[in-house]
Formats: structure tokens, C-alpha cells, sequence
């Protein structure tokens, strides 16, 4: 009776969802940093970034998603692929992508993972996501815009400044003189 | 869905990227590296908008990656720079500021 009263709360299609994207980006993220090859590597990263964008549409997001694949899988990656092709000559297995000590790397994200691992199981074991009404998803992009021209304009703004800064930044430090 | 499910997912995907800025000597894969750690960080706040029923986590995550942009062009940008003054983007040969 008890595992009927969990299977209606818990969404199965959603759970299988989610452990399969989630294999697949793990298994991506792992190749993104350990490949020799810089251009698999980015190419990998874009396996990373689709299931990100995946998780979240199963996570009721699709604003954020469809921003995720416009700006990272869209223009974030090219300009990785022209920073590869322009600092790089051969488009190849290289030796000498890691740093001497890069095994140091291991102890360091182990001990992260395993604070994180602690910290989110006692503060969220057992928190069920109760899934957001249909109303609720179809007025998330109104709620958005809500926000962005109303309690968080200024950020916007400041935003739009940051992004001009940058471009103009990259433009004065990539420039030829 | 259990909210733990996000969140580690996140955790580790965040823990993966570390350990590259950490292991990666090419200026360009450490950048990937950071990419990987943005991604975490955004996972997680949409994950806590539906866990509280907040769009604020939405809006946050859209900043996020707006920065995120930034960073990657402006930093590209510096890696090209450092390619052409000394023809390789190797950040352990970058010691000038060695003391």
C-alpha cells in the first residue's frame, strides 16, 4: 500500500528521464575532461550542455532550456571551436594537455563531491517536487518577464552593461595593432 | 522525482569540473572546465525554483548564463592574446608574476 502511495507521487517517465540523460551527461562530462583531444573535448562538452538543457525541460524550465541551447550550444561553442582552430595547429591527439601534477586534481574534486554529497543529502533527503500544475508551466515565461522589467530591471540593466564591456573588451584584446 | 536528484546530479557535474581547471594545462580546456561548473550552478537553481515553487531561480539561471557568455568571449579573447605574444596557451609556462 505504501509503495502505491509513492509510485502516484513519484512521475516514472520522468524518473527514467532523468537517470538516462543524467548517465549520459556524466559519462560526457568525464570525456570532456579527460580526453587528449581538444576538439573532442568540445565536442563532448556540447553532449554536456544538451542534457543540462534536457534536465531542464523535465525540470519545467523551458525558457531557460531553449536560452541554454540559443546561447551555449549556439554561440558559446562556435566561439570555443574558433579558439581551438586559432591557437592550435594540428587537429590531434596531444600528449601534454594535462599538468605535471594533474592527479592532485582527484583528491580535490573527491573531497568537493563528497561535501556536496552531505550537505544536499541532510538538508533534501526524503523532499518530494511536487510537479507544477500545467497552468503553473504555461505562465513560467510571464512570470519571467514579470521579473526581469519589474523587480530585477536594475540587474537587467547592469547586465546590458556588462555585456557591452565584454564585447568591447574582446574586441580591444583580440584586435591586431 | 526526489529533489536530491538534481542537486547531486549538479554536485558532480560541478565536482568534474573542478578537477579539469585543476588537471588541464590548455588554457582553452580549463575554460571548458569553467563551462561544466556555470552548468552546475545553473542546474541547481532551476532545480531549487521548482523545489520552491519560486521563478526567481529561473531568472537567476538566465543571468548566469548571460555572464557565462561574457566570460567565454573575454576570455578567448585573452587566450588568442596570449597565443600570439608567446605562441602557446600552456598556463604553467605563464609565470612572469612568479615571485
Amino acid at each position: 500500500m505504501n509503495a502505491l502511495l509513492l509510485a502516484a507521487d513519484v512521475n516514472v517517465a520522468q524518473n527514467i528521464g532523468f537517470y538516462i540523460i543524467a548517465a549520459i551527461m556524466l559519462y560526457a562530462a568525464f570525456s570532456v575532461v579527460s580526453t587528449k583531444n581538444v576538439v573532442h573535448a568540445a565536442l563532448w562538452l556540447v553532449v554536456v550542455l544538451g542534457g543540462v538543457a534536457a534536465q531542464y525541460i523535465l525540470a519545467a524550465a523551458e525558457f531557460v532550456a531553449v536560452s541554454q541551447v540559443m546561447v551555449y550550444i549556439g554561440a558559446v561553442m562556435v566561439l570555443f571551436l574558433f579558439g581551438i582552430m586559432l591557437t592550435r595547429a594540428s587537429i590531434g591527439a596531444d600528449t601534454d594537455v594535462n599538468n605535471k601534477d594533474w592527479k592532485l586534481g582527484i583528491p580535490v574534486g573527491l573531497v568537493f563531491f563528497g561535501v556536496l554529497v552531505y550537505t544536499v543529502v541532510d538538508a533534501f533527503e526524503g523532499t518530494v517536487i511536487v510537479e507544477p500544475s500545467a497552468a503553473q508551466i504555461a505562465s513560467s515565461t510571464t512570470l519571467i518577464s514579470d521579473g526581469y522589467l519589474g523587480d530585477y530591471l536594475i540587474p537587467l540593466i547592469a547586465l546590458s552593461f556588462v555585456l557591452l564591456a565584454a564585447a568591447v573588451g574582446a574586441i580591444v584584446l583580440a584586435r591586431k595593432d | 522525482m526526489y529533489a536530491v536528484n538534481f542537486l547531486l546530479l549538479s554536485a558532480a557535474l560541478f565536482s568534474i569540473g573542478v578537477f579539469g581547471v585543476i588537471a588541464r594545462r590548455n588554457a582553452v580546456m580549463v575554460l571548458m572546465s569553467i563551462e561544466l561548473i556555470l552548468n552546475s550552478v545553473n542546474l541547481n537553481l532551476v532545480a531549487f525554483a521548482l523545489i520552491n515553487k519560486d521563478i526567481d531561480g529561473h531568472i537567476f539561471a538566465l543571468f548566469v548564463i548571460a555572464v557565462a557568455a561574457a566570460e567565454v568571449g573575454v576570455g578567448l579573447g585573452m587566450v588568442l592574446m596570449i597565443y600570439r605574444n608567446r605562441r602557446s596557451i600552456a598556463l604553467d609556462e605563464l609565470s612572469e608574476m612568479h615571485g
